[in-house]
């Protein structure tokens, strides 16, 4: 053997840790324990940010948002960015509430129209980018004015319609909130699943003779993930308990999450936000990636539209406006997904939405204006691009 | 070239992939013309010469990437037809270029199988690619701190490596490194250099470009030296001086 000892870290635990922070390798981590300290000071200033009753408030309204901040994620790990996010989620909401409403359809039907048209304008846009190679924040400026003008026509004159309040969607966006029971019985489901897949996992690399976790790693991943689980469950129980549209919202993240961490769409969608150029050569479908992704993150865009008008019982010329567009981007990045591409969680839409909801909440809580919450998330906003920025320089030296 | 070290045949078998009188223009310019070239298994040869010699067009034309307009390539002496790189890896000829072609964000294991991933139960199967991949690293004896750190964190002659691993996943039986030696420091060149002898050892045919002399000098059998998109002389790389090596590359008469 000649040449050097190839050199992973300098330092020992310390060094490893730092450089992993700082070099973005630690993932969702960093970002939880953001949310916990912003929980804690919110704590801190106003006792009844931790309340059941609030956090139960929270969740219920960061769902919407939420749904849309993860499509975002999808684009930016191609290193896209879809500006339209919110007027396609009005537009949904627009076509919900008229379809059912003004013209008669079932409710379901309304629904699937509404997410039907999200997919066309996901469709056109991915097309526009491959055919044209316009930049997407250009033409997805101009599709915001574009689908913003489509839910002013499609709300007509008044510019508001009413969602009955006995509707199924209104219901599952408003009342619907999972039994306690079967709260726990999910709860144990998912552990056991996640405990069932680490430690096939880890028998299979043993067998391989792989590096696997030790026995008491895994253990320790899934008890974590009990508790986590489980005080959630609980503590929202000593309230309403979990709703049904946040429920919906997390089960999004977690088939995301696998659907990108575990799966060859996945696999290609980061290896195209990374380059371009070498993914093609590999032989990834670059044109069919970017189209899907596009389509994907408009057609969540126009669920968490549809998800509002049911949380609204209405659809206004307001439903979805810039402010939209503007929390659920901002989401996704606070959440740790890079703006470079290719580098992001699907969970970074969970933690995103989180703060941001933290925040205006908590804020609120406290009798401060629009302005000063503006201004807080703005600055959490700056702070996340800034260490975006900064990880990604640490990683190229 | 009856002195070169030889197995014991006497006869040199068919070599694995040849040219002959190929020529390739690109508008009025003459990249390469009437290049003759054999490249025999167990041999690594060294294509040397100036810039604008015609090396990296001589790499397209054997890659799949660029069309001859005048003579033929042949594998295992019939004349083939090498419509794009996929046709020529498909005949088991693979190049690696200067630009890796690597996702840098990417991990060592998710690069080595990009496009080609083991799916288990609609699943990645990271097991089978990472056995697989210790397996193909490690007739290479390459050495890579982690196989799932991202690319982006290993050095200029391990992401080499890595990209040289890729092109043996399919066990091709042409290696085609363009400028491999470009970027590297000279412990990484050196660490390089064994690599292919390693490659030799397996039984590859190794076809390397370079404008540095004494890299190829190091590692190669046959050294063929381009002038101005022309043969300018075959040598073997035991013989040859250097200054030999450098008239032929200058066209200066000594």
């Amino acid at each position: 053997m000649t040449g050097p000892t190839p050199v992973v870290a300098p330092a020992g635990r310390a060094g490893a840790f730092w450089q992993r922070l700082r070099t973005g390798e630690m993932g969702s981590l960093p970002i939880a324990a953001v949310l916990v300290l912003i929980c804690l000071v919110l704590q801190a200033l106003n006792h009844s940010f931790l309340s059941s009753d609030n956090l139960v408030n929270l969740t219920q309204q960061s769902a919407a948002t939420g749904i849309i901040a993860l499509g975002v994620v999808l684009t930016l790990h191609l290193g896209q960015i879809d500006l339209s996010v919110g007027a396609v989620s009005g537009l949904a909401a627009a076509v919900v509430a008229v379809g059912s409403v003004s013209l008669g359809w079932p409710l379901t039907l309304a629904v699937l129209a509404a997410l039907a048209a999200g997919l066309v304008v996901g469709l056109l846009y991915g097309l526009v980018y491959t055919r044209l190679r316009v930049p997407s924040f250009v033409f997805t400026l101009a599709g915001l004015l574009v689908v913003g003008g489509m839910q002013l026509r499609v709300l007509g004159e008044t510019g508001s319609v009413n969602l009955p309040f006995q509707a199924w969607l209104v219901r599952f966006c408003q009342t619907a909130f999972l039994p306690q029971a079967v709260a726990w019985v999910v709860v144990a489901v998912v552990v056991g699943i996640y405990a069932a897949s680490r430690l096939h996992d880890r028998s299979r690399r043993i067998a391989a003779e792989l590096a696997a976790q030790s026995l008491g790693s895994v253990l320790l991943r899934v008890g974590v993930l009990a508790v986590v689980l489980g005080a959630a469950v609980g503590y929202l129980g000593t309230n309403r308990g979990v709703g049904a549209v946040f429920a919906l919202f997390v089960g999004l993240v977690a088939v995301v999450d696998l659907v990108l961490r575990r799966t060859r769409w996945g696999r290609f969608v980061r290896a195209v936000g990374g380059d371009v150029e070498a993914a093609r050569r590999a032989g990834v479908p670059v044109r069919r990636v970017l189209v899907s992704v596009f389509v994907a993150c408009s057609t969540l865009a126009a669920l968490g539209g549809v998800v509002a008008a049911g949380r609204l019982a209405a659809a206004n010329q307001d439903t979805g406006a810039v402010d939209v567009t503007l929390t659920a981007v901002a989401a996704a990045v606070i959440g740790g997904t890079s703006m470079y591409g290719g580098r992001g969680s699907a969970w970074s839409a969970l933690l995103g939405i989180l703060i941001v909801q933290s925040i205006s909440t908590g804020l609120t809580l406290l009798n401060l204006d629009l302005s000063v919450r503006y201004g807080v998330t703005g600055i959490v906003l700056a702070v996340a691009v800034v260490i975006d920025a900064l990880q990604r320089r640490a990683r190229e030296a | 070239m009856s002195a070169m070290p030889e197995p014991a045949e006497g006869v040199r078998p068919t070599p694995v992939i040849s040219l002959r009188g190929v020529s390739r223009s690109f508008g009025a310019a003459r990249a390469v013309q009437g290049i003759d070239l054999d490249v025999h298994a167990h041999e690594v040869v060294a294509v040397v010469g100036d810039t604008g010699a015609g090396k990296s067009t001589l790499v397209g034309l054997l890659s799949g990437a660029l069309q001859p307009d005048e003579g033929s390539v042949l594998v295992d002496g019939a004349a083939v037809t090498l419509a794009d790189p996929a046709a020529a890896r498909a005949l088991g000829i693979v190049g690696v270029f200067q630009d890796l072609a690597l996702c840098a964000n990417l991990d060592v294991v998710q690069n080595l199988f990009l496009g080609q991933e083991s799916i288990r139960g609609g699943l990645l199967d990271e097991v089978v690619m990472e056995k697989e991949a210790w397996r193909v690293l490690g007739q290479l004896a390459a050495r890579v701190p982690s196989l799932r750190v991202p690319v982006a964190a290993l050095s200029g002659a391990q992401r080499r490596s890595v990209a040289i691993a890729r092109a043996l996943l399919g066990e091709p039986r042409v290696i085609l490194l363009d400028e491999p030696t470009a970027s590297l420091g000279l412990t990484q060149v050196a660490e390089f250099l064994t690599l292919v002898e390693r490659l030799r050892e397996r039984g590859h045919a190794v076809l390397i470009t370079s404008h540095s002399l004494t890299d190829v000098q190091a590692v190669a059998d046959r050294i063929v030296v381009l002038r101005l998109g022309r043969t300018n002389g075959e040598f073997d790389a035991d013989r040859v001086t250097y200054e030999d090596l450098l008239a032929a590359m200058t066209g200066v008469a000594r």
